[in-house]
């Protein structure tokens, strides 16, 4: 590990400044990311900042009838939280299949969000990656890619985005505020991470001098009709190979509105708005769920060994629109698939 | 007195594990310690051309950086660097040797810094220009190059005509597995702490299966006085095999105190056990041709494993049916492809792990095209006589274990169809499969210390590498003297204690428990004559097989009530101490073989739609003789089991061919089960009554759990789905192809 300066931020406004002074800096929040990255000799950050006790650790209602959630929220406070538990149990759902424990336990929320992808030749140096060295090429492509993308691939990067809570934010139209230089905005959740085109050295659209305050939910819905459904190698602690993260609102056996996300399967939490559209107003039912798989998966192509994807991903949204559908969503410690 | 053998005694040093007051080796301090991190070479075959350790040296706190170009001297001939468990042929890779490259993240510089983090960043400043050479690292790439062992295995030869006999059988099945590289992994990270105490003399505490081993290695490989070297390994956070052979890092961290004359500790990281030895990956073929009636007409078992350039590491995969189906036609053969990687070694029941998993899921395919319940196959075939040799077997209660092993599975409930069992939206299958493993012995001394007071101290320079050595030690001494175990003392893990060779191959705690018993042997008979010699002694004309020792006494068989106090004794003799030494070497028995045997049970349940696959259950028989300690052996049962899962469904180190390169090198993607994998496991031991192959009648644990678990859940995935995958591990995706 390289030798590195280490300054505590007093508040939102010291960090930001410090971040600005220093873009060789970064923030570490639960740091279970980072220092595996600094450790891999990946990141080499001259300077921390160390975020991790700044007042954004609450779980707040807003005026209309949202949630806002602290930046450093930790995903096991968050999953449990009574209100996300109450009101948003897919978010829940979601973040209590990832990681471990443990991790949950030193996981911030704005961490989750900015977390690297798992490719292996990302964290190893002796091998060639675009996404850590532009230009050098992609490993992957032609290589061990069992756990990459299948959608918004490019001849860069076929890196997928890690993240199990990332998914049902998607899914949520979660919105994320942060604060530079110049000031506060909010970037739609569905804005926040990029595909890998031909700079897949940038993971998302967060300004290097901006950091993440909170993530806001808009009203709550979909509390009966929702599912997380992860598959992965094995049972627990695993990444995902493919996630789905599914909500209806259900009239009568029609579906009025939906929403689909998935894990596992792009550079960045995978939601179809055309797909969700295609739900709507349809019978839930099988046809309805296989033509909205088969139309989210439309432009899907397989690498050498991860071609499987495609139609584990067809089977799992047909079956995860199915537990939103019939009110059984996934136990996430009962391992046995609904 | 309580007898403490054959009870679920509790761990001796469980108390000073879990309260952190054992001490591993990367534990240990001295005043004057510096720390050490190692540079790996970045490509896996070629020539150090340059090594430019300048802006290594430049960081403050750097003390040196060793290279092949200045490290101090080491033996030249590779035979000073064979340990007692190096294969026969080859040369050990001998860290810092030269500049030659043989594998992927080689050892090829160890940076000295007065910090560990020191240490680390200036290892990542030395900057290596290399001369690269073509690499294989891909079994299947180098198949055609696979020749046979230089040093073959003695019990290999072929019986009968196999490939006649395969012809001309009514059914036959033949097929292909394969099992990919697996590494150990265990909790521990390999470290040494080689510590200066002046005058050439060094302790060096490192992580090891057997401390004299290392201690004759370094004396050997860097010319050094046998008395100058003591090695200590009283605890082991888990070897598998892996720390059989010295690895590098005690070289290193050796070389490191010999240079400085100072002592320096060396921890390697996660990444870098990778490059130490791993279980080689293996392809095996298996032909089988039998009567319609299931009797075995013809056997072929072919394996092909990896090994390094530099040495041919081989364990005999392929011979494992002779002790348990009878067959008049066999051919076995074993070899080997070289890849430029390094040296793999044993892991958890070597050869039989790999060799037996195949073989029993080439049984199961046999029972599924003979229409046969797969228990009636194997008892078609049970040999009452091991069948290479043709000797009798010291005991071999196999027949109990698939009849106890299948009353406790339910298996008469099993619907043979595949396909046929389901839960809801998940297809049950229920496999089963054949375990056999070694019961051996090995010559090994011990050391009872009795005192005056009650006290008795047995020492002997094994290692407990988290099997239960401390406990199964006390059990039995304390037994032997009649004391209560809190009046024992164990010591171990030390190279000046009475002589040990490796713990490994199941084969310490049978060996060391007839050791104390011949140690305590002598104690007694020592004890006896002193008393003999009080004034109007009871004992007189007594000898030593008359009386026995207890609760403080020697007392006599015959008549209790004659008896001495250890203690009067003693005094009257004007000793605190009574010391024995006794060595044990395996008893001559004649011609018999030696085996432990298992069946194992799986339930699995596997999701029709998604193919994701929970193992439910498994019961897993074993006979191994008298179990010394149901508590710990039923540790190792269930540890085994696990892995065993693992195996089956979990375990592949991935390796990128074209850089020659693992890149899975860590716990969170090297996957291994975790809680949610592992449900309902079941250890029986079955009652196996041997006379013949020790006093204690007793086998030993370490692996027979492993073996034939993965071939269980394998055909237990076949039952469930009606699909046979035979290249491990069994992840979902294969279900789909
Ligand atoms: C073995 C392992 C298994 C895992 N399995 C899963 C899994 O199955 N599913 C899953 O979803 N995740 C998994 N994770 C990932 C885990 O969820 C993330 O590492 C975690 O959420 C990151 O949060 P952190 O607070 O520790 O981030 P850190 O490591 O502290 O930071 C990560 C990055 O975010 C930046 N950052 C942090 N907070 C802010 C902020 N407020 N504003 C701006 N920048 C910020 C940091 O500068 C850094 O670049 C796993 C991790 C490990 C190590
Ligand atoms: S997929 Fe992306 S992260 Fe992986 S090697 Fe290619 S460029 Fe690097």
């Amino acid at each position: 590990m390289i030798n590195f300066q280490y300054v505590r931020a007093n508040d939102v406004a010291d960090a930001v400044r410090h971040i600005a002074t220093d873009p060789t800096a970064k923030f570490i929040a639960g740091g279970t990311n980072l220092i595996d990255l600094m450790k891999d000799d990946v990141e080499r950050p001259s300077r921390l900042i160390d975020i991790s006790r700044l007042p954004l650790n609450t779980v707040e209602e807003t005026t209309d009838g949202g949630l806002r959630i602290g930046a450093l929220v930790p995903n096991s406070d968050l999953a449990y939280h009574p209100l996300v538990q109450s009101r948003y149990p897919l978010l829940t759902s979601a973040i209590l299949a990832g990681a471990s424990q443990q991790l949950r336990n030193m996981a911030s929320t704005g961490g989750n969000l900015l977390q690297r992808t798992r490719c292996a030749y990302f964290y190893d140096t002796a091998t060639p990656c675009n996404k850590r060295t532009p230009g050098s090429g992609c490993s992957a492509i032609n290589g061990l890619n069992r756990i990459h993308a299948i959608l918004g691939t490019s001849e860069a990067c076929i890196a997928t985005h890690p993240s199990d809570m990332c998914v049902a934010l998607a899914a949520l139209d979660a919105t994320v505020h942060v604060t530079g230089p110049d000031g506060e905005r909010t970037i739609m959740f569905a804005d926040f991470h990029r595909l890998p085109g031909d700079t897949p050295q940038r993971d998302t659209n967060l300004r290097p001098n901006e950091i993440i305050t909170a993530i806001a939910l808009p009203a709550p819905r979909f509390v009966t009709n929702y599912s997380y459904l992860k598959i992965r190698d094995r049972l627990s602690y695993a990444f995902a190979l493919v996630s789905i993260a599914a909500a209806l609102e259900l009239e009568g056996g029609t579906i009025a509105d939906a929403r689909l996300a998935l894990g596992g399967v792009a550079h960045k939490p995978w939601r179809d708005t055309g797909a969700e559209a295609a739900l709507r107003g349809q019978p839930a039912n099988q046809a309805t769920f296989t033509r909205a798989a088969d139309l989210l998966l439309r432009d899907a192509k397989g690498f050498e060994h991860n071609a499987f994807k495609i139609d584990l991903a067809r089977r799992g949204i047909a079956r995860t629109l199915t537990q939103a559908a019939n009110g059984t969503p996934q136990s996430q410690a009962d391992k046995k698939v609904r | 007195m309580p007898s403490y053998i054959g009870t679920a005694t509790s761990r001796v040093d469980g108390r000073a594990k879990v309260t952190g007051t054992a001490k591993y080796a990367g534990e240990f301090g001295a005043s004057d310690l510096v720390y050490g991190a190692v540079v790996e070479s970045t490509i896996p075959k070629g020539r150090i051309v340059r090594i430019d350790v300048s802006d290594a040296l430049r960081v403050d706190g750097v003390i040196d950086v060793l290279t092949h170009e200045n490290r101090p001297h080491m033996a030249e001939a590779p035979g000073a660097w064979k340990d007692e468990v190096a294969p026969d042929v080859g040369s050990p890779f001998r860290p810092l040797y030269d500049d030659i490259v043989m594998f992927n993240n080689q050892p090829i510089a160890l940076v000295v810094a007065d910090e560990w983090e020191t240490a680390r960043f200036a290892a990542s400043l030395v900057r290596v220009d290399y001369e690269r050479a073509a690499h294989a690292t891909d079994l299947y790439a180098v198949r055609d190059t696979v020749r046979d062992l230089q040093k073959p295995f003695k019990s290999s030869k072929p019986r009968g005509n196999a490939s006649a006999a395969y012809a001309a059988a009514a059914v036959r099945h033949e097929a292909e597995y394969y099992i990919p590289i697996e590494h150990h992994n265990p909790m521990e990270l390999y470290a040494s702490t080689a510590v200066w105490n002046g005058d050439g003399k060094l302790t060096v505490y490192d992580k090891t299966q057997g401390v004299q081993n290392v201690q004759r290695y370094l004396c050997s490989a860097l010319g050094l006085s046998s008395d100058d070297v003591r090695v200590m390994s009283e605890f082991m956070g888990g070897g598998f095999g892996s720390g059989l052979r010295p690895q590098y890092q005690v070289v290193l961290a050796t070389m490191g105190a010999l240079k400085l004359q100072r002592s320096v500790r060396l921890v390697l990281t996660r990444q870098q056990m990778y490059e130490l030895c791993f279980r080689p990956a293996t392809i095996e073929r298996l032909a089988l041709g039998a009567t319609t009636d299931g009797s075995l007409e013809s056997l072929t078992h072919e394996a092909i494993a990896v090994t390094s350039h530099y040495e041919e590491f081989a364990r005999d995969d392929t011979t494992w049916a002779d002790g348990l189906y009878t067959c008049a036609n066999t051919n076995y053969s074993h070899k080997v492809a070289r890849v430029d990687l390094c040296t793999p070694s044993d892991m958890r029941a070597p050869g039989a792990t790999t060799g037996v998993y195949a073989l029993e899921s080439a049984m199961d395919e046999l029972a599924v095209a003979l229409k046969l319940d797969p228990i009636a196959l194997r008892l078609r075939c049970y040999s009452e006589r091991e069948q290479g040799e043709d000797l009798p077997f010291t005991s071999k209660a196999l027949r109990e274990c698939y009849r106890e092993g299948a009353d406790a599975f339910g298996w008469d409930k099993r619907s043979p169809e595949p396909r046929s069992m389901r839960d809801g939206s998940e297809l049950v299958g229920w496999g089963m499969a054949t375990g056999v493993w070694e019961a051996l012995q090995v010559p090994i001394t011990a050391r009872i210390t009795l005192t005056a007071n009650g006290h008795a101290e047995v020492a002997c320079a094994t290692s407990d590498i988290g099997t239960g050595t401390y406990t199964v030690m006390a059990q039995v001494t304390a037994d032997a003297l009649g004391l209560p175990i809190e009046s024992i003392t164990v010591k171990l893990g030390d190279s000046t204690l009475p002589q040990s060779p490796v713990e490994g191959g199941s084969w310490i705690a049978t060996s060391i428990a007839a050791a104390i018993g011949t140690t305590a042997d002598a104690v007694r008979a020592e004890l006896l004559r002193r008393a003999q010699q009080m004034p109007k002694s009871q004992l007189a004309g007594m000898s030593p097989d008359n009386v026995t020792l207890t609760n403080g006494k020697i007392v006599s068989k015959q008549n209790p009530s004659h008896s001495a106090l250890i203690a009067d004794v003693m005094r009257h003799g004007k000793m605190d101490r009574i010391v024995q030494e006794t060595t044990a070497k395996p008893n001559d028995i004649g011609k018999y073989a030696r085996n432990t045997h298992s069946a194992i049970f799986a339930e699995v349940k596997i999701d029709e739609q998604l193919g994701i696959i929970r193992v439910t259950r498994v019961v897993s028989a074993i006979a191994a003789g008298r179990i010394l300690n149901t508590k710990t052996g039923h540790s190792q049962i269930m540890g085994s089991v696990v892995w065993g899962i693992g195996m089956a469904l979990h375990e592949e180190t991935l390796i990128d061919h074209r850089f020659g390169r693992i890149m899975n090198a860590n716990v969170a993607e090297y996957h291994m089960p975790v809680n949610a994998d592992v449900h309902d496991i079941k250890v029986i031991f079955v009652d196996e009554r041997d006379d013949i192959i020790n006093p204690l009648g007793m086998k030993g644990l370490g692996e027979i759990g492993i073996v034939g678990v993965a071939a269980a859940i394998a055909n237990a995935v076949y039952h469930a789905t009606g699909k046979r995958v035979r290249d491990l591990p069994i992840t979902l995706d294969k279900l789909q192809r």
